[in-house]
């Protein structure tokens, strides 16, 4: 690149002010990438209180009876843990902030197709955080019900249940409105000679999310009405004394938040699919097969939600055929791993930071899949449900899963995000920390759950203390990676060296761009000739 | 690892075991032989031993290998974890039934004579159907070494059954989250051999008769209220918990609200029993109220009387 073109080439979206100053060009600017960095932040900033609620919820295990808190506080901390974590970090977490940065960008546009929908849609979600966390401050306390709700428990509890689940409510309207902006922007605004099938993995994960975020979000929205119908009015819904059935809002809840966990893991899986093939300088394998399942995820993730109610009572009918359909919905996810693995075969790798996040993904999500066969089939659920098997699970999905994949995507898309590039081998160094950590903290679930110890259990008896200390150590380590990790970003952020172009050598869209992008993306729209990933 | 108890401890461990294994050992293959085969790679195909990517662009064959293997195999997982589960959801006619009973936070059980106990008895090698009924919220009941696992949910009469295979004691937990004590919330069942099981039955004078007749009246009211978890709510030093302590209170006013509307009752013994029969006639200021449920049934009015004896004697 000469001299002259870098003096007249145009400034980056981080100095396109647009005439505004300090926070305003921030929160008054409708680039879609500022805004995937207002929710970056909003999140990571969520993120660090979840993690820090955790954590405390792991030193009060490492012994049993009373270690650091009471029962009561114990249980309002794993319920806002998995409030923050669920409702604020991880549902919103690699759509809104790579999907809003990165969509656009990769499918050749300038931009969404309602910027100011989307930046309305960031507002949304901080009034709904704000009301989340107004619960902890105001009223009885905070809420102790766990992050699922559940009634009849959820409107007799005195502590604080109606800031939590409006601000749950209003949440989903963020989801729902990025949701429908997403589809919009992937049907409309394609590159021309964007043929659907040459369309990146990532943005075909983002709108495959979108749909179960337009389709599924009402209904949980709907749900957390007609709890606070049942805590204000008295209605009677699921109350058994008013003829009410709590059941009920159990298929209520699970109707949308088992697809949502298809909202937080699909895009995750979209951007393993853009790492892999970068840094095995090689087209992905099986790229139909790959697409045609993450559509088959979305679409049989609706039909499996009660493998969350086999011990609630259902016939045995139903039952048999949750748990069928649950074992079928895990054959796309094996699907894509054996792509994935098949992608590294004969492809000439370099394990740069963003790849080791997404090997280790990929060992992660197989763990986290595995366990839930167990968890599928009838006869072991009934034995392990709601015990620490499922924790461990769940964690290994939602955090080995999502939060390996987005802090990938975060080393991934970091330099062509700010146009720096941070200290790898602190990067290597963090991420073989937390990875460590990360085993220690989760694995041992598994065996108190076998050993049958009930999870949201503030105290345990003797027993199960072995695995609940290596667990609890294991936690602190993880901590201590993460902690090196972010530093290093930050780092990064201020005195890291000037990232180039394309610092992997990556072949679609945003790898063709400057580092950080002007504002409007591309000085003048693509014209796609070739298939994604192409290598030759 | 899959050691907390006996093959034969009840009549669905082997079933339930059988599911787990087979399913642990084709994901213990399957987990071992990805992560090797992707280290094999990595390290194979590094950048520096192999500068040029052989491109390829995917395979129907190896696709559809990698679709109709694992569909193969996980449809055999849900035979077996179908096969484990079916006879739990059958009991046999002549089981023998108790009824469990779970309130915040603990379990009772009643036997067809009438007995009650806050822990489960069960005679070896006789089918047993646990009819499940819960008074307030959610609970679920847990025997970790027989596999078995049903939620009780309010209004709704469920039932699990199972056949004890061997005499010992083993843990029940409540496994759906409850509200502040749900940790504390555990029992146990004691397998007995079929006759002393039935001299056990047979004995109704020790119907919830774990109190010594000769302690003062004072200590049997704190065994009365000991025994049906009423000190998880409730303080004997002021401290408040979910309800108000039984400390302090005992003879002086309080603020009320009685169907919506604020008064002032004395706390008396008359209040004490209404606050037990009908605890949510009068909630005092602070509280809330739907929380406690009557005990009308399940303490006497010689056990209130009892209580009444307890709660004068701290206040004094």
């Amino acid at each position: 690149m000469s001299e002259n073109k870098q003096n007249s080439a145009p400034k980056s979206y981080l100095e396109e002010t647009g005439g505004r100053k300090g926070i305003f060009k921030w929160i008054l600017s409708t680039d879609h990438k500022r805004i995937g960095l207002l929710y970056l932040y909003s999140i990571m900033a969520w993120f660090f209180i979840g993690v820090t609620l955790g954590v405390l919820m792991k030193l009060e295990l490492i012994a049993p009876g009373k270690t650091i808190m009471g029962a009561q506080s114990y249980n309002a901390t794993f319920t806002v843990h998995g409030v923050i974590m669920i409702f604020l970090v991880v549902i919103p977490g690699l759509p809104a902030v790579f999907g809003n940065f990165m969509l656009p960008i990769q499918i050749g546009a300038k931009d969404v197709a309602f910027p100011k929908l989307n930046l309305l849609s960031w507002y949304i979600y901080i009034a709904g955080s704000i009301l989340v966390v107004s619960s902890l401050f105001a009223g009885g306390g905070p809420p102790d019900t766990g992050w699922t709700f559940y009634a009849p428990y959820s409107f007799k509890t005195g502590t604080n249940m109606l800031p939590a689940v409006l601000g749950a409510f209003v949440l989903g309207f963020s989801s729902i409105l990025t949701g429908l902006n997403f589809i919009v922007t992937t049907h409309r605004l394609r590159a021309p000679g964007m043929s659907w099938m040459k369309l990146p993995v990532f943005p075909w994960a983002i709108y495959g999310t979108a749909w179960i975020q337009l389709l599924a979000t009402p209904i949980v929205g709907i749900t957390l009405l007609m709890v606070l119908g049942e805590r204000i009015f008295n209605i009677g819904f699921f109350d058994p004394a008013k003829g009410g059935d709590p059941i009920l809002f159990q298929h209520l809840f699970w109707i949308y938040s088992h697809p949502a966990v298809y909202i937080m893991i699909l895009p995750a899986m979209g951007a393993i699919s853009e790492i892999i093939p970068t840094f095995s300088k090689k087209t992905i394998f099986g790229y139909r097969f790959i697409v045609f399942s993450t559509l088959a995820i979305a679409f049989v993730g609706y039909f499996v939600w009660g493998h969350h109610m086999f011990t609630s009572g259902m016939s045995g009918t139903a039952l048999f055929t949750f748990s069928i359909l649950t074992f079928i919905v895990a054959i796309p996810s094996a699907i894509k791993v054996f792509n994935w693995v098949a992608t590294m075969h004969q492809g000439s790798i370099s394990t740069d930071v963003p790849f080791l996040w997404a090997a280790s993904f990929i060992f992660v999500f197989l763990v986290g899949g595995l366990t839930g066969l167990v968890l599928g089939a009838l006869a072991t659920n009934v034995h392990l449900h709601d015990t620490a098997f499922v924790v461990g699970h769940f964690h290994f999905i939602v955090f080995g899963g999502t939060g390996f994949a987005f802090f990938g995507a975060l080393h991934y898309w970091f330099p062509k995000i700010y146009g720096k590039m941070y200290d790898r081998s602190w990067a290597k160094t963090g991420w073989a920390i937390f990875f460590v950590g990360y085993i220690a903290l989760y694995m041992p679930m598994f065996f108190l759950g076998v050993m049958g110890m009930p999870r949201r259990y503030f105290d345990y008896l003797p027993e199960y203390h072995g695995p609940n200390i290596i667990s609890s150590l294991g936690a602190l380590v993880m901590v201590t990676g993460f902690v090196i990790m972010v530093i290093n970003l930050f780092r990064a952020v201020k005195t890291g060296e000037k990232a180039p172009q394309n610092p992997w050598g990556g072949t679609n869209l945003e790898w063709q761009i400057s580092s950080p992008p002007t504002l409007e993306n591309f000085d003048e729209i693509p014209t796609i000739d070739k298939a994604t990933y192409k290598y030759d | 690892m899959y050691d907390i108890s006996p093959q034969d401890a009840s009549n669905f461990v082997a079933g339930v075991d059988l599911a787990f294994m087979i399913i642990l050992i084709v994901s213990v293959f399957f987990l071992v032989a990805i992560t090797a085969v992707m280290i094999y790679f990595i390290r194979r195909y590094k950048k520096e031993k192999h500068p040029k990517a052989i491109q390829n662009e995917g395979s129907v064959k190896l696709e559809l290998l990698w679709t109709f293997i694992p569909l193969a195999l996980v449809l055999v997982m849900f035979y077996f974890g179908w096969m484990g589960w079916k006879p739990m959801k059958n009991p046999p006619e002549e089981a023998m039934e108790v009824t469990a009973i779970a309130r915040m936070w603990n379990f009772r059980f009643e036997y067809e004579n009438g007995k009650l106990t806050d822990s489960l008895y069960v005679p070896v090698n006789q089918p047993v159907v646990l009819n499940l009924r819960a008074l307030d919220v959610l609970h679920s009941l847990y025997i970790p070494a027989f596999r078995v696992k049903e939620d009780m949910v309010p209004g709704n009469l469920k039932k699990m059954w199972f056949i004890p295979g061997q005499v010992g004691s083993y843990d029940i937990f409540c496994t759906e989250y409850c509200g502040l004590e749900h940790s504390y919330m555990y029992t146990g069942v004691r397998v007995m051999p079929e006759e002393e099981f039935e001299q056990w039955l047979k004995d109704t004078t020790a119907v919830a008769a774990t109190t010594d007749a000769s302690a003062t009246p004072a200590d049997q009211g704190f065994d009365v209220l000991t025994r049906n978890g009423c000190n998880a709510c409730h303080s004997s030093d002021g401290s408040r918990l979910v309800g108000p302590s039984y400390l302090g209170h005992w003879g002086t006013m309080r603020e009320v609200t009685v169907d919506g509307e604020k008064t002032e009752v004395m706390v008396d013994e008359e209040y004490i029993r209404t606050s037990i029969y009908d605890p949510n006639a009068a909630i005092v200021d602070g509280f809330n109220k739907g929380l406690m449920l009557s005990y009308e049934g399940l303490v006497t009015e010689e056990e209130i009387e009892l209580i009444i004896a307890y709660i004068k004697s701290i206040n004094e």
